[in-house]
């Protein structure tokens, strides 16, 4: 395969095979970045550190289903066989734990110490469409509101984004109904596109790649390529209308944001409320949610002070306390709450949904609630068969 | 010195607003007009006393005495009625009420208002209209006030 | 599709540490901290309505209200009430220690809106202390203003603030200045009842008059519904709300009330926005 040497334009296609996958990663790491993809682990796909393209999910896919999700082996070797892991991409542009500032006590005054910014520049290999949709309204919040913060802002900067197009649409996807997805459009450094077929009676395993900005296609210089061909596009084209028209799940989002603020006390609210364990699970694992708390300890001495920033939930009983009782007590409030930032509230708020369709809420409830099926008994449609 | 006829001090207090004058006439051959001094007890409480005021002008306080302690529970002042309870005859007062201040006030038998209630139901309607949207009213402000909004941690709920 | 907040996209004000100046005991569980603002530039200026989150070395961070003068820049006043270990860390500070300041945060009281009108201030508890600024304002803008009427409820004359200044202000012209307490005692000549009681001693003109709520959730709502049928209409009437806040900057996402974020798109809503949402129960 020849190598082509001009620089990659922004919007320009290649194919590569997966030695060229291996040298790709070798590359980021070489120019200093942390690369975080997909990787088995516990019975799970989670973000992991990634060395070799060995450490990704070759060969493995998922079963997801309310409240149920397991691995399953492939035949055809995928390295993105599956639909989504357990947890995005939050954890490392939002951090669960996060150190805001150490104070220390200087006779009856004090003196803070800002923590120094991370300095380490990571790639995101393997990002969803609906995991750049989450990044991106996470950029809303984060960057684009009243007030800018800079711990994102950090890491944000120093993030390089692999997106994954979805060749195969999961049991709890919904993307397509949200319009994320199951391509990446936009907010990539470089885009990916798994392409399995058999020609000849040989089994053909290679990615299309799209190159979404100059650092993108800098980065794919140096990795051998070749021009894609039509049926390459064809290919890739089919896998993701395949993907786009067989989603397992579907939300009706035409005047969502008015049937919420509506149905404030729509009988529904009650009877997912009985099931409801509040057990904050759909807000962990969510890509959107992005509550915090704050705690302030002092050290034995009281000589040091730390406050740190952590990852908190609408759902536990104490999120809303304020006078001697939380205003949202009963846990039919909290759904609610949640349900109605996530397709209402967040429209106000950013100007789109906080729903991005991936349907991890769906896959780790413990009570198997398909918020899918809660948004269509609101919208008072008789569940489907 | 008071240049206004009672008829007209009538006419213009806030608990008669809208009564027709021969009504106020009605009303104004039943009134005496009455001056309290400054902490004066205008009745105790288990007085059955059967007065009627219409406060014209300062302040009075229901009030409720405990060992140890006088609590005042309401003011009222020009504008208001004061010993509703008359009308209904029956159960002593539950609360004394003081004149906080110097107090004029336009005082009826309760006993004679109910008769001419009973000769003119139309009036009696027209009268008993106001005091049951004074009461309500008066309730309403209770309920809130047992509520005890400003108690740290928010309101006395369960 | 328009949103809420105006995306500024500033960087959050940072952490001052100030100096505690005094510390004076307003009542039995209510204390009013006043901050040196001198040295650190523009640190003392706010607008009447923000509030600030104080620090409290090792302890926790807490809003609390700007109750000073805006004109008096050198310095940050506020009012707190001892009902917890946090704010009983804050008003146990002493003279010459130093508290965190974040802030002014929040959006603020219509002062331009108010101007060649009257204001009607209704006030309950330590609803009084958000409110204090407002008055300190006109008074020094006197002439912009027309009539000043305040209404003021607490729990017991026990837990009145600013008594001196309340009888101050009450002697100025063309102001109202009227007290009530849901409890009273025997040396209590004043007023008994909800502050809603107060009403009846006040002439209002509906369509000149722009009224300032604020107090315990409930005590507005029943204000409110005194002003609407006095014929204030809803873009005339001011309140402001009070949520658990974390962070002041609209990202812990405590705050949320509906659609709003208290800390940046509040404290003051008019009440034109807050209608729908205020009686929904556990919103």
């Amino acid at each position: 395969m020849a190598m082509d040497t001009t620089l990659p334009a922004v919007g320009s296609q290649a194919v590569v095979d997966l030695s060229a996958l291996s040298a790709l990663i070798s590359a980021l790491r070489q120019r200093g970045f942390h690369v975080i993809g997909p990787a088995v682990r516990d019975g799970a796909i989670t973000c992991d550190s990634i060395e070799k393209l060995e450490d990704l999910p070759v060969g493995w896919g998922d079963e997801q289903q309310p409240g149920h999700y397991r691995l399953r082996k492939r035949q055809d070797g995928a390295v993105f066989g599956y639909a989504c892991g357990a947890q995005g991409w939050k954890r490392h542009l939002h951090p669960p734990e996060l150190r805001l500032f150490e104070a220390e006590r200087q006779d009856g005054a004090f003196k803070v110490l800002r923590p120094a910014p991370p300095s380490a520049r990571s790639a995101f290999l393997g990002v969803r469409a609906c995991e750049l949709a989450a990044i991106a309204t996470q950029d809303r919040i984060f960057l684009g509101d009243r007030y800018v913060d800079a711990a994102y802002r950090e890491r944000r900067q120093n993030t390089l984004i692999i997106a994954v197009n979805c060749t195969e649409a999961g049991a709890n996807c919904f993307c397509a109904s949200m319009k994320t997805g199951p391509c990446a459009q936009t907010g990539f450094d470089l885009s990916l596109t798994e392409l399995i077929w058999s020609e000849d009676g040989a089994a053909r395993h290679e990615f299309l790649v799209e190159v979404g900005s100059p650092v993108g296609g800098e980065i794919l210089a140096g990795i051998d390529r070749r021009k894609p061909r039509k049926d390459d596009l064809k290919r890739a084209q089919s896998a993701a209308d395949d993907a786009a028209a067989h989603m397992g799940r579907s939300v009706d989002t035409e005047g969502l944001h008015d049937v919420l603020y509506d149905n404030f006390e729509h009988p529904r609210w009650d009877r997912v409320a009985a099931r409801c364990l509040s057990c904050a699970n759909c807000t962990m694992v969510c890509p959107t949610c992005f509550c915090t708390t704050v705690e302030d300890a002092t050290d034995v001495g009281a000589e040091r002070a730390e406050r740190w920033r952590k990852w908190d939930s609408c759902f536990t009983d104490g999120f809303s306390y304020i006078h001697g009782g939380s205003v949202r007590l009963s846990v039919k409030s909290r759904y609610r709450q949640w349900l109605t930032h996530k397709f209402a509230a967040w429209v106000d708020q950013f100007g789109s949904f906080g729903c991005v369709g991936c349907g991890r809420c769906i896959t780790w409830c413990p009570g198997k609630i398909d918020i899918t099926e809660e948004v269509r008994a609101l919208r008072g449609v008789s569940a489907s068969a | 010195m008071e240049t206004k006829t009672l008829t007209d001090v009538l006419r213009d207090h806030p608990f008669l607003e809208g009564l027709k004058p021969n009504h106020i006439q009605k009303i104004a051959e039943l009134a005496m007009e009455v001056q309290f001094s400054r902490d004066h007890l205008v009745f105790r409480e288990g007085d059955e006393s059967s007065l009627f005021y219409l406060l014209l002008s300062g302040k009075v306080a229901l009030e409720i005495s405990a060992p140890g302690k006088i609590v005042r529970i309401q003011t009222l002042g020009a504008g208001d009625e004061m010993g509703w309870s008359s009308l209904l005859g029956g159960d002593g007062k539950t609360f004394q009420a003081r004149a906080l201040e110097s107090v004029r006030a336009v005082a009826f038998d309760a006993a004679r208002l109910r008769q001419t209630f009973d000769q003119d139901t139309a009036f009696g309607y027209q009268f008993m209209q106001r005091l049951i949207k004074v009461v309500a009213r008066r309730l309403q402000a209770a309920r809130l006030q047992l509520l005890d909004v400003y108690a740290p941690g928010g309101a006395k709920m369960a | 599709m328009s949103v809420l907040t105006v995306p500024s996209k500033a960087a959050p004000p940072p952490m001052n540490a100030l100096r505690v100046a005094s510390v004076v005991k307003e009542n039995h569980d209510t204390f009013t901290l006043t901050l040196d603002a001198d040295g650190e530039e523009s640190a003392g200026r706010f607008a009447p309505g923000q509030f600030s989150m104080l620090y409290v070395y090792g302890v926790g961070e807490l809003p609390i209200s700007i109750s000073g003068d805006p004109h008096e820049t050198g310095r940050l006043v506020y009012t707190v009430r001892s009902v917890g270990k946090a704010t009983n860390a804050l008003v146990n500070r002493q003279a010459g220690e130093s508290i965190g300041v974040r802030g002014p945060f929040g959006t603020t009281w219509p002062l331009e809106a108010a101007r060649g009108k009257d204001v009607l201030i209704v006030a309950g508890g330590i609803g009084l202390a958000p409110l204090r600024p407002v008055i300190h304002h006109i008074l020094r803008h006197r002439d912009d203003y027309v009539r000043l009427m305040v209404l003021y409820g607490a729990r017991s004359p026990k837990d009145l603030l600013y008594r001196k200044q309340l009888t101050e202000w009450g002697r100025l012209p063309d102001t109202q200045v009227l007290t009530t307490v849901d409890y009273g005692g025997v040396n209590w000549r004043g007023y008994v009842g909800v502050v809603t009681t107060l009403f009846r001693y006040v002439r209002m003109h509906p369509g000149r008059t722009i009224a300032m709520i604020c107090g315990p959730e409930i005590m507005m709502r029943y204000v409110i519904r005194e002003l609407d049928k006095r014929g204030l209409p809803d873009s005339d009437v001011y309140l402001s709300m009070e949520r658990n806040m974390k962070c002041a900057v609209g990202f812990c996402g405590h705050c949320q009330l509906g659609p709003y974020f208290v800390c940046k798109d509040g404290p003051i809503f008019p009440y034109t926005q807050m209608r729908p949402w205020l009686e929904k129960h556990e919103l």
